[in-house]
């Protein structure tokens, strides 16, 4: 069963709506008890990176957060989380991946949110992409991404210049798109994370 | 490549959608949870709701619509329609709209914008903006077209811009209904001088005007109502055409 990381960062209807739709139980996650109920969890979040990482902290989660061993997926700015540090508040993050969230604005000449349905490459065979084709589209909405890493980039997108549409680094992994608003791509996106198997 | 998107356009009035509708077999052509189901299906990129209920009984039917919708719909959805304050779009976006649409309230408040942008994020926030040229000026327009302002359009549109605004959806008084097509040239004066998304919406009738809105205006996205409620224009014909025009289309 997944758990809901549930501190306060944006609305997740959405996201439960899809799980219940694709068939995945859950239930949401207060204290670091109730994290051991789940195999799996979920790292929701819409909003300012910064504000999100206050709350974060004061859930007092993020120690517990950092040392889980069981499959973790980011979603969207809960992606974003996973990193060393973000513009957006510039603020330092969970430093679970070496890598930066940077503002598209000084950056790219499109227009910022990148908003709309992007095509992603999907860079190795990675579990969470299993049944999906390379360059299939995903709903994003977001003015801050993470850098292209060739190491940890899972899923490359691109919008004036490559970003990390997904990450992941052992059992961490993050989406910058949002696979409850992304059709039957992100509900298999979903479901591949609730079989993920770790070696 | 971020794709070009195709939004179709439901009014609804106390939870049901209030033009016919006859392009497959739904089992009630009334029920917009059916109907935007039937869209996602087709392949449509997103959908806005326009809430034309004036009942405050009729609002609470909105909104269990708005969570029917969230629930059995798997791409993202604008409301728009009466929203005048910051506890609206609370209410909406607890109940799983994606986005808002803020109109006449925005002009009348535009300090709205703002708020709403700080409390939820631009990308939640689209302002909606009806246009109507008069004497070779474009004026904003009020409670669907019928009062004018003497604010230009321009000015306005980028003012919510800067107030915060994520999309804006501009609709063209004088090209809605008729079927004559998108009023290119203005979407284009519009969409080369701000930097968030736009959606053309007013006057699609075949699908050259969708060939032409993307070609000529470069927009993000258009938007259509009847085209599609009728089945004149299907998503997934609509779709290939575009593609075969060089469009990038999901």
């Amino acid at each position: 069963m997944i758990g809901i990381i549930n501190y306060g960062a944006g609305n997740i209807f959405s996201l439960t709506a899809a799980l219940d739709r694709v068939g995945l139980t859950y239930g949401m996650i207060n204290t670091a008890e109730e994290m051991d109920l789940y195999d799996r969890i979920i790292i929701p979040g819409v909003g300012h990176a910064g504000a999100a990482m206050n709350k974060l902290r004061e859930s007092g989660l993020v120690p517990y957060i950092k040392a889980l061993r069981k499959p973790v997926l980011g979603i969207c700015v809960g992606m974003q989380l996973l990193t060393d540090y973000s513009e957006e508040g510039d603020a330092d993050l969970l430093k679970l991946f070496p890598l930066k969230t940077l503002h598209f604005e000084t950056r790219v000449a499109g227009k910022v949110p990148h908003m709309g349905w992007n095509s992603v490459s999907v860079q190795a065979n990675n579990p969470l992409f299993a049944n999906i084709a390379d360059q299939t589209y995903f709903y994003f909405v977001h003015s801050y991404y993470i850098e292209y890493d060739t190491i940890f980039t899972a899923a490359k997108c691109d919008y004036g210049l490559p970003f990390s549409a997904a990450i992941s680094k052992d059992n961490f992994f993050g989406v910058q798109f949002h696979p409850e608003k992304s059709g039957k791509a992100g509900e298999q996106l979903l479901l591949n994370f609730s079989t993920i198997q770790l070696d | 490549m971020l794709a070009k998107r195709i939004i179709p356009c439901l009014d609804v009035k106390d939870g049901r959608t209030v033009k016919g509708v006859n392009f497959v077999d739904l089992r009630d052509a009334g029920d917009p949870v059916e109907l935007a189901y039937e869209y996602s299906q087709q392949g449509a990129d997103e959908l806005v709701f326009l809430d034309i209920t004036a009942t405050h009984e009729g609002r609470k039917t909105t909104i269990d619509l708005v969570k029917a919708v969230a629930r059995q719909v798997n791409i993202p959805f604008t409301i728009g329609g009466g929203i005048n304050e910051i506890s609206d779009a609370d209410i909406l976006l607890n109940a799983g709209a994606d986005k808002i649409s803020i109109n006449s309230a925005a002009v009348r408040n535009p300090e709205l914008i703002n708020q709403m942008a700080a409390a939820f994020g631009a990308q939640f926030v689209v302002v909606a903006v009806d246009t109507r040229s008069i004497e070779g000026e474009d004026f904003v327009h009020l409670s669907g077209g019928r009062i004018k302002t003497e604010i230009n359009t321009l000015d306005w549109i980028r003012e919510a811009q800067e107030r915060g605004a994520g999309e804006i959806l501009l609709t063209s008084m004088d090209h809605d209904g008729t079927k004559n097509g998108f009023d290119n040239k203005f979407l284009k004066a519009i969409n080369d001088r701000i930097h968030i998304p736009l959606i053309a919406s007013g006057g699609a009738g075949n699908q050259q005007h969708f060939i032409d809105v993307f070609q000529q205006a470069n927009v993000d996205a258009a938007l259509a109502a009847s085209v599609f409620h009728y089945g004149e224009i299907l998503i997934p014909d609509l779709k290939q055409t575009l593609h075969q025009h060089g469009i990038v289309v999901r």
